[in-house]
């Protein structure tokens, strides 16, 4: 416990962990290979470690991290299920993890037909009619699906200026649209936490270029109007984007294509499965309705008989998000999970992860203030203004759930709740699992009670204690420096 | 396979706490006209067992560099991966975390960001680096959105020897805010600094450069530096880190910011992904950076700890003013080259830059001496195009050897066609190459 | 309940101006330092800037919220508090005195006369339910 030296820390001049093999060609001068101005004078300060170093070192900072595997980490709109460990298997078979992406076609069909498949999978479960896995992660599918939007409508000879976001949206939406050169309009949500049809009327007009929609919502409520909403923004000549993080509650039930949307992203590391990676890399796959899909980035997949292969002549693409394919490994992780579950797999998923979350929202209700009290989907939001009223916020509780080994819910998001606690305990959590979370819960509300001071002073048990975040942004330090030894 | 681990009581009991007789009751707020009402027309699902030797027919179609010498470049080079990078990344600990929202439960992330934040700085000389992008061609755009922004022009300048997938990546980021972007023809492999000097002016935010370029050859960036400097615009630079071992620094030519692919730092092949971006900039730029930054701190009992800081810049508190929509970025993939860049040191990352650079210069003779006719002929670091007659008759040949090369040049700039583009790593053995020169030679 | 000094002018976006002859001096209220949290940056233009009316001139930052200034009057800016730029928490501490912002040479009185009073602002402060 306590402070934990840096790799650089550990340095000993003269030591190494490495070495190649002598060099079997003939060196020359680098003098006379690399102009002398533009060779490097100093060397690079990196460690100077043993092998046994570095893994001493890294494995005891995994000991200072904690994962799904690690315990229940029920963190609203992430979706951390349980990763199969199978999906690092086959993502690690060296006909992929070591295939460079520009052999020729020839020598990469299996890749090319799992793509293939992959998007074929995709199609079906979300009702859309042609898919991209070129995105990154779900920002970056948001960015290519808005981009899409601006083309169609470009070509069209319109040049619509406004996207308009729920205030309930995550902030990527407001963002993405803001970086493809929109204007972000916000509309408030109603009482019960939904698109007021009303609301949106006021701000439909021929400059909507698209609403941008996460259905079930962040609060984890379906939006009921879908189809109402759908009509209205497809009057006006605007499109909907749909935003999939929270695909995992409707697969095998409802599809984005049947509600209406026209362009949607998957965040590939929420419903299927593939690892976080503590913060990358995801998978963001960008699907789309039939009239959209000449505005696809390059490459497709396409499949002539036996024969698969990428296709560039998309004269009207949006160009490339990125290069090569996409991270093609998490897609490989994906598909493995999508070859495994099956349909009916995939159903139960969503079953599964909805039954959870209205399991939990029913047992805490009485405990934790509930601001939209009926059936949710994947995820529910409470609020702690009960436990504000006695002096304790919810940060406070969700330090404190870190000395009971959970990992805290989404706090302080969406915003349209006061003190929000944002849960979503995935579908890969059992009833003793979640039913340990209730106790332990209560036993915070308790602690509310009668031990404020506990919670403030919160997290107990952890490598470290509650850390200064204040002063880490009024006075950044963004890197090691050798002076510190001094 | 299913993961869940309900039993059918345990399912009865749960949906009977809710007042609820059927899981179909659970969704009755999906109104009915949108319901799928059949199930998913999918294959059903595969056991484990299955579902391996599924992925391993696969994956055994892929000629991938188990079975092949690969001289391929172009962006993703096969340099060696030391053992212990993998067995770091198996750490679940790391790769079934999240984001590190919660600091006290995510020391791990949060120390290895850092510590990977100060060998980006070391590598480029610059100030401060984010905690990763997704690739290098987003990283190089970010870096033109930040340029617009910091010096609130709106025409960037890119050197038509970036790499062609960059430039397109750089192409869409710009479309919807409108900056006009303008190549800058090449002259003999490198920037026709002529041109270059003719299109800056004072509405230039930045020229992005490739350095080593595309073609492998090393750019005038001292030149460039002064040009865009002397309009007041920003010199960003894509660098190739393992170069970096002998090259120098971009702050010591006076680059703004430095990004580049961190592939070769530890990453595979990968079909080109996973990788990551790395982005480096000057200090004063801090607050108009893209992504995460993690940051030192202490906590109640004066340790030290880690936490992700500056984060009002970004998408979830700025919303639409936000510096980027970037939420995710490659954590695994900084980790690896984090543990990359700590098991090779110092003196190791010099080596491979060496090594890979005097087997280039080996194999690039060897073909001269073949009588081969370079298309450039200024110097370069580990990668080189040649001329020759047919591209797709000898990518066939090479192949029929086992070994990949390229790619042709036809594919990216016909009008140098036909010519082959050849990477050499430290991976690659006198052997290796001498046969590659055979097939070649015999070509000729 | 915040502080809202008698002597001063107040804009619905939570800054406050105190006015001297042609100079306006500006800063946010208490209640907007508040509801910030703890301030760790603060951009604000140079001085010889135009700013005007309604228009945002700088920004604040908490660690959780970034929120832009926006300016109660146009004119242009004769002095600004590096102070603050160096240690934002006095804004927290002294939202009023030293936590003081920018210095401007009011170029239209006229805009004064739309600001709120102390009475207006405490009643807004009301409705936004504190």
């Amino acid at each position: 416990m306590g402070s934990y030296p840096l790799i650089f820390e550990l340095s000993k001049e003269g030591r190494t962990g490495f070495e190649l093999p002598e060099l079997d060609v003939p060196a020359k001068d680098i003098n006379n290979l690399i102009p002398e101005e533009m060779q490097r004078k100093t060397e690079p300060d990196l460690p100077e470690v043993a092998e046994v170093d570095v893994v001493r070192h890294y494995i005891g900072l995994s000991r200072r991290n904690f994962g799904v595997d690690n315990g229940f980490y029920p963190l609203g709109s992430c979706t951390m299920k349980y990763n199969p460990k199978v999906n690092e298997d086959t993502s690690r078979l060296a006909g992929f993890a070591e295939l460079h992406p520009y052999v020729p076609e020839e020598l990469a069909q299996g890749a090319l037909e799992l793509l293939y498949d992959a998007e074929q999978y995709l199609k079906e479960i979300t009702g859309m009619d042609r898919f991209t896995f070129q995105p990154a992660a779900g920002a970056h599918g948001e960015f290519t699906g808005l981009m899409i939007i601006k083309a169609y409508l470009e070509k069209k000879g319109e040049k619509r200026t406004k996207v308009i976001v729920p205030d309930s949206a995550h902030g990527t939406n407001p963002a993405t649209a803001a970086m493809c050169g929109f204007d972000v309009i916000s509309i408030k949500s109603n009482d019960r936490g939904l698109v007021d049809p009303e609301e949106l009327a006021k701000v439909l007009d021929n400059d909507v270029a698209a609403l941008m929609l996460t259905n079930p919502n962040t609060l984890g409520l379906f939006e009921e109007e879908i189809v109402k909403i759908a009509k209205m923004v497809h009057d006006v000549g605007g499109l909907l984007y749909y935003d999939g993080a929270n695909l995992n509650a409707i697969m095998g039930v409802t599809r984005p294509g049947d509600m209406g949307f026209d362009v949607m992203h998957i965040n590939l590391h929420k419903t299927f499965s593939t690892p976080h990676g503590g913060g990358g890399p995801g998978s963001g796959p960008v699907g789309v309705k039939a009239h959209l899909a000449e505005f696809l980035p390059v490459p497709v997949v396409e499949k002539d008989g036996d024969r698969y292969y990428f296709n560039y002549n998309l004269p009207n693409s949006i160009g490339k998000v990125r290069t090569f394919y996409g991270n093609f490994l998490v897609v490989v992780k994906a598909y493995t999970y999508l070859k495994a579950l099956g349909g009916e797999g995939l159903t139960d998923v969503s079953q599964k992860a909805v039954l959870n979350a209205n399991y939990l929202r029913e047992k805490l209700k009485k405990y934790f203030y509930l601001p939209y009290d009926r059936l949710c989907k994947h995820e529910f939001v409470l609020s702690g203004k009960w436990q504000k009223e006695k002096g304790v916020r919810t940060l406070d509780i969700a330090k404190r759930l870190l000395d009971y080994g959970v990992h805290p819910p989404t706090i302080y998001f969406p915003l349209i709740v006061d003190e929000a606690l944002m849960i979503e305990p995935t579908e890969t959590e059992s009833k003793e699992t979640l039913d340990r979370f209730i106790e332990v819960m209560l036993t915070i509300n308790r602690e509310v009670e009668e031990n404020p001071e506990l919670l403030h002073e919160a997290p107990h048990v952890t490598p470290v204690k509650r850390l200064d975040e204040v002063g880490a942004a009024r006075n950044p330090i963004l890197r090691w420096s050798k002076d510190w030894q001094k | 396979m299913k993961y869940t681990p309900h039993t059918p009581d345990e399912v009865r009991e749960m949906l009977s706490s809710l007042g609820l007789n059927t899981i179909d009751e659970l969704f009755s707020d999906i109104p009915e006209e949108i319901k799928l009402k059949r199930p998913l027309n999918l294959p059903s699902g595969m056991s484990e067992l299955e579902v391996k030797k599924h992925l391993a027919n696969l994956a055994a179609k892929n000629g991938s560099a188990d079975k092949y010498t690969v001289f391929l470049g172009a962006g993703v080079y096969d340099h060696y991966v030391p053992a212990v990078v993998n067995h770091i990344l198996l750490r679940s600990e790391f790769y079934t975390a999240y984001t590190p929202y919660q600091a006290e439960m995510s020391q791990g992330v949060l120390q290895s960001i850092f510590e990977y934040q100060t060998m980006i700085c070391e590598l480029t000389g610059l100030d401060i680096t984010n905690a990763s992008m997704y690739d290098g061609g987003s990283a190089l755009a970010e870096a033109a959105l930040m340029a617009v922004n910091q010096t609130r022009r709106d025409k960037v300048l890119v050197l038509a020897t970036v790499h062609p997938e960059y430039r397109s990546v750089v192409k869409t980021y710009t479309w919807g805010p409108e900056i006009e972007v303008v190549e800058v023809p090449y002259k003999n492999g490198i920037v026709d600094l002529e041109k270059l000097e003719e299109l800056i002016d004072d509405k230039t935010a930045a020229v992005l450069v490739q350095h080593p370029n595309f073609f492998g050859q090393l750019e005038p960036v001292e030149e460039i530096s002064r040009l865009i400097h002397a309009q007041k615009g920003l010199l960003v630079v894509a660098v190739d880190p393992i170069s970096l071992g002998i090259l120098k620094p971009p702050a010591e030519y006076g680059a703004d910011i430095a990004v580049g692919d961190g592939q070769a730092l530890g990453n595979g092949l990968s079909f080109g992904g996973p990788h990551l971006g790395f982005f480096a900039a000057r200090k004063d730029l801090a607050r108009r950076m893209p992504g995460r930054l993690v940051g030192l701190t202490t906590d109640k009992e004066g340790n030290r700890g880690f936490v992700l800081t500056l984060q009002a810049r970004e998408q979830h508190i700025r919303r639409e003013k936000a510096t980027s929509n970037i939420c995710s970025n490659q954590a695994l993939n900084a980790l690896a080259a984090t543990v990359y860049l700590a098991t090779v040191g110092k003196k190791g990352l010099k080596e491979i830059a060496l090594q890979s650079l005097q087997k280039a210069h080996y194999t690039y003779e060897r073909l001269i001496g073949e009588g081969y006719e370079p298309l450039f002929t200024g110097p370069f670091f580990k990668e080189f195009v040649v001329k020759v007659k047919d591209e797709e008759e000898i990518t066939q040949k090479l192949l029929k050897h086992n070994i990949l090369a390229g790619p042709g040049i036809s594919r990216f700039y016909p009008e140098l066609a036909p010519a082959l583009m050849i990477a050499v790593t430290e991976k690659r053995t006198r052997e290796e190459i001498d046969s590659l020169v055979e097939v070649l030679g015999g070509d000729r | 309940m915040s502080v809202v000094p008698k002597d001063l002018k107040y804009s619905r976006e939570h800054e406050w101006i105190k006015v001297d002859g042609n100079i306006g001096v500006i800063g946010i209220t208490d209640f907007a330092q508040k509801s910030l949290g703890d301030i760790v940056f603060i951009e604000l233009p140079g001085v010889g800037d135009e700013i005007s009316a309604g228009d945002s001139f700088g920004v604040v930052e908490s660690v959780k919220a970034a929120s832009d200034l926006y300016a109660p009057v146009s004119g242009k800016v004769v002095e600004v508090n590096e102070e603050v730029i160096e240690s934002p928490q006095l804004v927290n501490e002294d939202p009023y005195g030293k936590g003081w912002m920018i210095k401007v040479e009011i170029s239209n009185e006229a805009e004064l006369d739309e600001l709120l009073s102390p009475e207006d602002y405490e009643k807004l402060l009301e409705e936004e339910g504190e």
